[in-house]
């Protein structure tokens, strides 16, 4: 057999049928369900007198609309109430598990599903939400889908799709101290552009990518729809498998042994292919901190916010120009300069256990300045639960910052947790679209010790020199 | 979902790169568990100006654009959020196609679902047709599924390329869910090989 890519191998195990011009149903394995995107699915199914073809397959939790402060109070919006009262109706409706509220495993979707097990190698994994592509650090194919398309798995496990090409991003060497996984995919982006991975599964390689952890990986993963790309993958190996060992939903005993041997071969073979390589030294990624209004918009902390007029093509000038206002820094400015109201940590990108100890550790012993107000969100119930465990909630609530239930928060701002107008927040999730925070709210990407730094400086501060 | 085949329409330009899918429809929106009565939120914040008052400047506040079916845009429509949102608030808004030199995967994907034909032209072309927007009133294309043409008032027809089985679901307006299945009996055959396979696949979530 030719030599096939980790993408090929998945993509070949789930192919149902094939027609003459590429167009191929593919089985999907898994499908994580939230509040936002999946009530008009339920009602398209109940209108056509469907019903889900593999209940079992599927795993629903609230995240986006859920509030952060006190579970024990009613949601203060009826409407966000509602949603969540519908998926519950919903899943108990058609057998589909449901992690509540107050279930201490309830958390981002993203988050949850790797911590049960529920994401596992090889599989197809869908979520209408578009980050769904942080389940490929496990070596999975996995994509956002849209509400149709959620419907569409719901009643038939399949979906109809057309092969994606295949992009390498491979990092080699040792990344600087304090330099983390968010700090390699913003730099990605900065290089491939916010539409460089389009029509791509990426497959990132190289020995900086093998020598991080699960969690690492999963930031990295995670961050692949920005640069276009649906779904990105890391091949699984000895971290992954240590990982899964155990949890819940991950297979136990001998099934868990014929597993793991399947699951060595999902590696991409020597010699394989790939439709476009890109490669990246570990060694010359500096922290990353984005300036505008998408995360191509990325420079090094030691870095300044660009100069539209040193631009030849028109539309990126008018782009920057616009971004620049937006955020309203001035040209030539250095990142250090740029000075912070709030500091977020949380999201889908960088909640987990490992995020918040990082933080924790840089926390420890300082204050947050008085000029700003910084919240840490961990990811799951879970992940909240073995952080107070470790007393990591200490050390945040003695540095001043919030520390909260589960959830979405900040990241996208459907809940109670927003920016106001003209507020300027050192984030540490995924998207620094204008008001994705909240109308306004002006989004500096960063990782978690990045953003822990800016909370006790106010402003940026490289964190490879920072005491 | 409604049959697209051939639309004569007002166009509409959108002059901006990587329109993301919060712009299209912020946050506040997603919170129904429905799929209309979302023109309200389409282009929220950018149809206002800071006061909160309409911008006039923008081009869906401007009379000219109220009737527009045709919206023109560029590179990287649609990027970000997954939200099926973007296209049903633009449905609900008047459009049924939209032009750029380039989409975002999801969003692209997503408005097949909607009967909303996205078409993607080169960058040369779509420039030509700001052009067209910027010099003329009421700016008209016809855009052709089955020829997967773009013609405009002139008579300058640009070719469009875009996927055979997509097409045919589009222009038949097809329930994509009922074709699958019609493949129900393969799906049973694949599942019952693959549980042979890999078993811990088919262990239920509890």
């Amino acid at each position: 057999m030719a030599a096939q890519t980790l993408f090929e191998k998945i993509w070949n195990d789930h192919v149902v049928r094939a027609e003459s011009d590429g167009t191929t149903l593919l089985y999907i394995d898994r499908h994580l369900v939230h509040e936002v995107t999946s009530p008009q699915a339920f009602e398209g199914l109940t209108v056509a007198g469907r019903s889900p073809r593999r209940p079992g397959a599927a795993l629903a939790v609230p995240d986006h609309n859920v509030p952060t402060t006190d579970r024990r109070v009613a949601i203060a919006d009826p409407i966000s109430a509602k949603q969540i009262q519908t998926l519950e109706d919903n899943c108990r409706a058609f057998g589909i598990t449901f992690f509540g509220m107050n279930d201490i495993r309830q958390g981002v979707v993203h988050v949850i599903g790797p911590e049960q097990g529920f994401t596992l190698p090889g599989m197809t994994i869908v979520c209408g939400d578009s980050h769904t592509s942080t389940h490929g650090a496990f070596g999975a194919l996995a994509f956002g889908i849209g509400t149709s398309e959620v419907e569409h798995v719901l009643a038939t496990q399949c979906l109809v799709q057309k092969r994606p090409k295949t992009m390498e991003v491979r990092v080699d060497g040792q990344l600087s101290p304090r330099c983390s996984a968010k700090d390699v995919i913003l730099a990605i982006i900065g290089k491939i552009g916010t539409a460089g991975g389009t029509g791509y599964v990426i497959e990132y390689t190289g020995s900086a990518i093998r020598a991080l952890s699960m969690e690492g990986r999963m930031t990295l993963c995670n961050m692949s729809i920005e640069g276009g790309a649906r779904a990105g993958m890391v091949a699984p190996d000895d971290t992954t498998f240590t990982y899964l060992k155990g949890r819940p939903m991950a297979p136990k005993g001998a099934l868990w042994d014929q597993a793991v041997a399947a699951w060595r071969q999902l590696s991409t073979d020597p010699g394989a292919k790939y439709d476009a390589v890109v490669e990246l030294r570990a060694e010359t990624i500096a922290p990353q901190v984005t300036w505008g209004t998408s995360p191509g918009m990325v420079t090094g902390v030691d870095g300044t916010v660009p100069d539209p007029r040193t631009m030849g093509d028109e539309k990126l000038r008018h782009a920057t120009e616009r971004a620049i206002e937006y955020m309203a820094l001035k040209p030539g400015m250095p990142i250090r300069d740029i000075k912070i109201d709030k500091v977020f940590i949380g999201s889908c990108t960088n909640s987990r256990i490992e995020d918040l100890r990082l933080a924790a550790s840089f926390a420890k012993g300082k204050k947050v300045a008085g000029s700003v107000h910084a919240m840490v969100v961990p990811g799951s119930g879970l992940v909240k639960q073995q952080a107070e465990q470790e007393g990591l909630d200490r050390i945040f609530k003695e540095s001043g910052f919030e520390w909260r239930e589960a959830g979405c928060s900040m990241c996208l701002a459907m809940n109670a947790d927003v920016l106001q107008p003209g507020e300027r927040c050192a984030s540490t999730s995924n998207r620094n679209f204008e008001g994705r925070q909240g109308a306004g709210g002006r989004t500096h990407l960063v990782s978690p010790a990045m953003a822990v730094a800016a909370a006790i400086e106010g402003h940026f501060v490289d964190i490879r020199q920072w005491s | 979902m409604d049959a697209f085949t051939t639309l004569t329409g007002l166009v509409a330009p959108l002059d901006r790169l990587n329109v993301d899918t919060d712009q299209i429809i912020p946050k506040q929106f997603l919170k129904t568990i429905k799929r209309t009565g979302l023109r309200e939120g389409l282009f929220y914040d950018w149809r206002r100006r800071k006061d909160g008052s309409q911008d006039p400047a923008f081009f869906l506040n401007q009379p000219r654009y109220q009737q527009a079916s045709i919206l023109l845009t560029r590179d990287n429509f649609g990027c970000g959020s997954s939200r099926e949102h973007a296209p049903w608030a633009l449905l609900d808004q008047g459009f049924r196609c939209v032009l750029a030199p380039s989409f975002a995967d999801i969003f692209y994907n997503n408005c097949f679902q909607n009967g909303i034909l996205p078409v993607v032209l080169k960058g040369s072309d779509i420039q030509a047709l700001f052009d067209g927007v910027a010099t003329h009133d009421g700016y008209r294309l016809t855009v052709d599924l089955a020829a997967q043409q773009v013609t405009t008032p002139e008579g300058t027809a640009y070719h469009f390329e875009i996927d055979p089985f997509r097409k045919d679901c589009l222009y038949r307006g097809l329930d994509a869910i009922g074709l699958t299945l019609q493949h129900a009996p393969q799906i049973g055959e694949y599942e019952h090989r693959r549980r042979t396979q890999a078993p811990w696949l088919f262990q239920d979530v509890k």
